[in-house]
């Protein structure tokens, strides 16, 4: 096997003392920096690339040092959506759905250490994709024209339903509120501004990072100011209990299969250019929820395999993102935007001839990625100990400290106080839209698809002349169609069956979950 | 005696060592060096910051090690209103800028504000726009591509990685009006969110034809899977690139070279601007930039103080000119 062989080569490269290093401080830095709401693997990445060409490292450490933090903090996002329903960044979101309400319950440990395990499936199965499918997967990303790309995102938004709220109507009015705000800023396909009144800083967009730490952070500290020293919050917030630290083998092999069908979406998700981890973990979740929990029965309240689904997912994303960055030279997430323009300066160009042209950074930089995902596993399983101690700090400490880290954050990435405001109004309508009961999920999903579905549908149209039916000119585009509306229309039927036989069952007295 | 004889000495030489530095510095050396990018990190604006910053303080030009600020937003009119506002007056700022900058500035897309507010610096390179197709594409020349466009505009669908309006749009536009395309809007331009991925789309069949910087198709054109028709430099680039034919020979008068470089607060001081203006000239000419500028596909553009002011004053006139024409502005 040529492959073998050649990755055989890159462990040689990876393996050297100074390499092993730089991917141990990567890997740990990652994983504060993708803990810290705000500062996500985009930005941790940033943040480093000085000290790399500082420290005078070649290509190959670089690369390692730099690819160690961006899964680093692919699995750092996890630990505050557990902890603190707080995402770290935009893949961990859909994390909260069930690591806040299992964290509630006592299994805090249970969770991180089962997403630490998710995790590891999702970039160990992604990295060996990457190795021996690189090559011919690009030729899937060139499958998706925009007419496929935005029927891609019509299926994110069909399987929305499912998500997080009892009430779909209150679902569907979040999504709405979300795809509102994505229209912020100016238009690329006709240059013109849109709902900017006339301010130059809304002009690009609202920022994803901004809204989360807004909506869900902000708002936390909000409601916590809200109920100061009531006895109600006393009462509210019972004493949580860490639980057992390593979750049994059971539950593992319980979740297996979750993880591995996780593990296929997430990186066909990260292969697609413009796609990416955010994608990747939510229809992780979403598809997840449909296959083992239709009725909408234990998905929100706490299920395992509802944080081993995403994690595995976003993690397989990433694995998946670097396909379309080392292959095509196109970056399929933020992150490996800034990747690629390290790469540039390194003097290397990615693109179809990268593998023939540097085969040692390539096979090097896999070898790294599977040498720090162990480096991960490792370091991350004896660390849910240490990450749990923050749930036993009193809220009247955290949430000062939650507020603070957000503003630092936040103000770090853009220097903008202008951002601040933005963020603050976030938390002011966070705070209302928790009042009303309504889910935050939909609103950042939202304002993060809602973009991107826009653009695809306009160029599709646009190509074909003002013709919509390039939309189903395709069969990708029909075959991704039918799942949209399959997975759109069954659960109404099925799930009504569904409940009506819950119902039965409950009158019955049976059903104690 | 002979001690304060030596110490005398010294310090002459002391002296006689600093005569040329301070006149070099012409009174004036940034306390406090800083380069605002107007991006976030991993952009062009971003490059351009950190390279010049590195190699600056590589080639001992400035005294300390250049802080890189990432201020995005608008398009770069975040950090433009940021200089003007609040920092008219810092002589230790510079900011990066390119044909982007000076595209927004015409169209007027950063609102209250005009390129007369800031002093521009020196231009530090330029990225030559080219126009491809895929590989296995029937029109092997530029005049083929646009006969086709005036023929029937519907048939060519054009994509590059700005926005409608934006640098990659009215590259196609230039070369469209030189090659006697009367009505340029019916040109059929779809915007992408950078050139990596419009080349994508070219190669999925989605698009006829892109329209990009020479750096963003480069990986593409080494692996043979797209034919650069053009590229719209004056003359042929060197190097690698000297078999790719101008616009300009093929009789399609068309140059668009997408620039980077460096303006300053409007109200920085003579000596502080001179200063800067010498210290990227100097960077420009040292065998360090050349190495870089040959790693990034950057073409020469060696443009500085008011040559590279009446530079960016002119095509912001062009810019607005062809701007109405297409109806981006009134």
């Amino acid at each position: 096997m040529d492959t073998l062989a050649s990755l055989a080569d890159g462990f040689v490269v990876a393996l050297t003392f100074q390499n092993i290093l730089l991917a141990l401080v990567g890997c740990f830095l990652g994983t504060i920096m993708g803990a810290l709401p705000g500062l996500g693997p985009s930005n941790g990445v940033a943040i480093l690339i000085p000290v790399a060409f500082t420290l005078g490292l070649g290509p190959t450490p670089a690369l390692i040092l730099l690819t160690s933090v961006y899964y680093g903090a692919m699995y750092g996002g996890r630990i505050s959506s557990i902890l603190l329903n707080i995402p770290g960044d935009e893949p961990a979101l859909m994390t909260c759905l069930d690591g806040y309400p299992m964290a509630k319950q006592g299994r805090a440990g249970e969770a991180l250490a089962l997403s630490g395990i998710a995790s590891f499936v999702g970039a160990f199965f992604a990295t060996w994709g990457l190795v021996l499918l690189a090559p011919q997967l690009v030729k899937v990303a060139l499958l998706f024209g925009p007419a496929e790309y935005f029927a891609l995102f019509t299926l994110a938004f069909a399987t929305l339903g499912g998500i997080s709220a009892t009430n779909q109507a209150k679902s569907a009015f979040a999504a709405a509120l979300g795809l509102g705000l994505a229209m912020i800023g100016v238009d690329t396909q006709t240059g013109v501004p849109r709902f900017t009144f006339g301010e130059v800083h809304l002009y690009d967009g609202i920022d994803f990072l901004v809204a989360i730490v807004g909506l869900f952070a902000l708002s936390e500290v909000f409601i916590f100011l809200e109920h100061r020293g009531s006895a109600e919050e006393e009462a509210a917030k019972p004493k949580i209990e860490i639980g057992r630290i390593v979750p049994s083998w059971g539950l593992i092999r319980y979740c297996t299969p979750t993880m591995l069908r996780s593990t296929v979406l997430g990186f066909i998700a990260g292969v697609l250019p413009g796609a990416g981890a955010s994608l990747g973990s939510f229809i992780s979740y979403s598809i997840e929820k449909k296959v083992v929990d239709s009725s909408g029965k234990t998905f929100g309240k706490g299920d395992p395999r509802g944080v081993a689904a995403p994690e595995a997912g976003n993690n397989a994303a990433a694995g998946g993102a670097l396909v379309p960055m080392l292959a095509l030279g196109v970056p399929g997430s933020g992150t490996t935007a800034v990747l690629l323009a390290v790469l540039l300066s390194l003097n290397i160009t990615p693109g179809p001839l990268l593998f023939s042209q540097n085969p040692d950074v390539v096979w090097g930089l896999i070898a790294a990625l599977f040498i720090g995902n162990l480096m991960l596993l490792a370091m991350n399983i004896p660390m849910v100990g240490l990450f749990t101690r923050v749930l036993m700090v009193p809220p009247r400490i955290l949430m000062p400290v939650v507020a603070m880290i957000s503003f630092v954050g936040i103000y770090g990435i853009s220097g903008s106080s202008f951002d601040l405001l933005v963020m603050i109004a976030f938390g002011v309508g966070g705070w209302a839209l928790r009042k009303l009961d309504v889910p935050l999920v939909p609103v950042i999903l939202g304002t993060l698809l809602g973009n991107e579905m826009e653009v695809n549908l306009r160029r599709a149209v646009t190509i074909d002349d003002g013709n919509y039916g390039i939309l189903v000119g395709s069969p990708l585009a029909i075959a991704l169609w039918t799942i949209a509306i399959v997975g759109f229309i069954l659960p109404i039927f099925v799930g009504g069956i569904l409940k009506r036989r819950m119902k039965q069952a409950h009158e019955e007295g049976s059903l104690t979950d | 005696m002979t001690l304060t004889a030596l110490r005398r000495g010294l310090t002459a030489a002391a002296l006689i060592a600093c005569a040329p530095l301070s006149a070099l510095a012409q009174d004036f050396t940034p306390s406090n060096p800083e380069c605002i990018a107007p991006a976030n990190p991993g952009g062009g604006w971003d490059f351009t910051c950190r390279q010049v910053g590195k190699s600056l303080q590589d080639e001992g030009l400035i005294p300390s090690t250049m802080q890189v600020v990432n201020l995005s937003g608008g398009g770069g009119g975040v950090a433009f209103a940021e200089v003007v506002n609040k920092r008219n007056d810092d002589n230790d700022l510079i900011v990066a800028a390119s044909s982007a900058t000076a595209t927004r500035l015409a169209q007027n897309a950063f609102p209250g504000n005009t390129m007369d507010q800031v002093r521009w610096l020196a231009s530090v390179g330029a990225d030559y726009g080219v126009i491809a197709v895929a590989k296995d594409s029937e029109i092997n020349t530029l005049p083929k591509l646009m006969d086709k466009m005036k023929a029937d505009p519907k048939s060519v669908a054009i994509g590059g990685g700005s926005a409608v309006g934006g640098w990659d749009h009215l590259k196609v536009l230039i070369a469209a009006q030189e090659a006697g395309i009367e009505d340029v809007r019916q040109v059929k331009y779809i915007a992408f969110a950078g050139g990596g991925e419009a080349v994508t789309q070219l190669l999925a069949g989605s698009l006829q034809a892109f329209t990009g910087d020479l750096s963003e198709a480069k990986g593409f054109v080494d692996s043979g899977d797209i034919k650069v028709l053009a590229v719209l430099a004056p003359e042929r680039l060197g190097g690698e690139f000297a078999d790719i034919p101008t616009a300009k020979e093929q009789g399609i008068d068309a140059i668009g070279a997408n620039w980077r470089g460096f303006y300053a607060p409007g109200g920085m001081s003579d000596a502080a601007y001179d200063y800067w203006v010498d210290a990227i000239a100097k960077l420009y000419a040292s065998d360090e930039w050349k190495q870089v500028m040959e790693t990034n596909g950057l073409a020469p553009l060696d443009l500085h103080g008011a040559e590279f002011q009446a530079f960016v004053q002119e095509s912001v006139n062009n810019i607005t000119a062809l701007s109405k024409e297409i109806g981006i502005i009134q």
